[in-house]
């Protein structure tokens, strides 16, 4: 259900960085942790964009696994569970090391060719 | 016409982050403290801050209080006779379905932050959209109702890992219901490992007396980082 405004969240930094050029694709990096639904990210994205320099904009979306680590033991696990234990130092103190990401990576945009008059 | 890649790696909440940032600085100015208080509807935030902002001492409190449409938690809030602001985010698709830092911006000029040391922003209902956005609070609390179920932590991790307290409220129901807290806590901890929580019933005031020191806590707080 937050998968509308961060569609205008995702459409709104493209914009920003497109200047005013046409925008082809937006490529999104969504951490495992986010639980956001690719579906209903890419139905808000294209109602969102429709009016903009986005609206012919293809989203990419890249899912980043949700990857842990134990500060006690060194550990490193990949899961898509939300448990934060070592399955060795139970609990253990636990980081997160990829997984959280929501971030705008890069956006294609269309350019004039640049044509240089011979002098 | 050529394609350029354009590389940005770029928070795509900065633009409310940044806005959540000025709100903060105005706080800070101001010498309040903000909660930020979040739950699924019907957990109890209005009837826990009825229960709480009565007695707070010398601490002064405010109330900003979003919600879809209407003022019936603003209404109830104000027989406190506590300032209290309503916030309705019903103008988007339908409503939006949490505050963000901009909203919480438009209705500064109505709140007299001078006169206050404690604001609670009393979020929209719901478990999902309010953890993603900042508003510029000191402090995120969930509230948790022992009616919701024991399984809520590992539904909605991304909320019960984005606040610094949990509140379970409720517990006077637990002789009737099935819920099993040694679960809950056992999934909260998995979630969030030895996060501060409280147990209460704001209908009996039991443990009330707890959450009232917690934010008088909170209150005279110098500058927390957020």
């Amino acid at each position: 259900m937050h998968e509308l405004s961060i569609a205008s969240a995702i459409v709104d930094t493209a914009t920003k960085h497109a200047d005013g050029r046409q925008v082809s694709v937006v490529s999104v990096r969504v951490g495992g942790l986010r639980q956001v639904t690719a579906d209903s990210l890419r139905f808000y994205f294209e109602i969102v964009a429709r009016d903009g320099v986005c609206a012919h904009a293809r989203l990419e979306l890249t899912q980043v696994a949700l990857r842990l680590r134990c500060r006690d033991c060194g550990q490193e696990w990949e899961t898509d569970q939300p448990e934060f234990r070592c399955s060795r130092c139970a609990p253990g103190s636990v980081e997160v090391l990829t997984g959280e990401e929501l971030e705008v990576d890069y956006i294609e945009v269309e350019e004039e060719a640049v044509c240089i008059a011979p002098g | 016409m050529h394609r350029t890649r354009v590389r940005i790696v770029e928070d795509a909440l900065d633009a409310n982050n940044t806005i959540a940032r000025a709100n903060r600085e105005d706080f800070d100015r101001a010498a309040v403290r903000v909660v930020n208080l979040m739950s699924a509807p019907g957990a109890g935030k209005t009837t826990l801050l009825e229960a709480a902002l009565g007695d707070l001492g010398a601490i002064r409190p405010g109330v900003l209080e979003g919600d879809v449409q209407g003022s019936l938690d603003a209404d109830r809030i104000a027989h406190l006779h506590i300032p209290v602001v309503q916030l309705n985010t019903g103008s988007g698709f339908g409503g939006e379905c949490h505050l963000d830092a901009n909203m919480v911006r438009s209705a500064l000029p109505a709140l007299a932050l001078h006169e206050l040391d404690l604001l609670i922003v009393e979020n929209v209902g719901n478990l999902v959209c309010p953890a993603e956005f900042r508003i510029g609070e000191d402090v995120r609390v969930m509230i948790s109702s022992v009616t919701e179920g024991e399984d809520k932590p590992l539904k909605y991790p991304l909320m019960f890992r984005a606040c610094q307290l949990v509140v379970i409220n409720k517990i006077d129901l637990l002789p009737h219901l099935d819920f099993d807290l040694e679960l809950f806590l056992h999934h909260l901890d998995g979630v969030h490992p030895g996060v501060p929580r409280m147990l209460l019933s704001a209908k009996t005031g039991e443990g009330v007396e707890e959450f009232r020191g917690w934010l008088r806590e909170v209150a005279t707080r110098e500058t927390v980082p957020v």
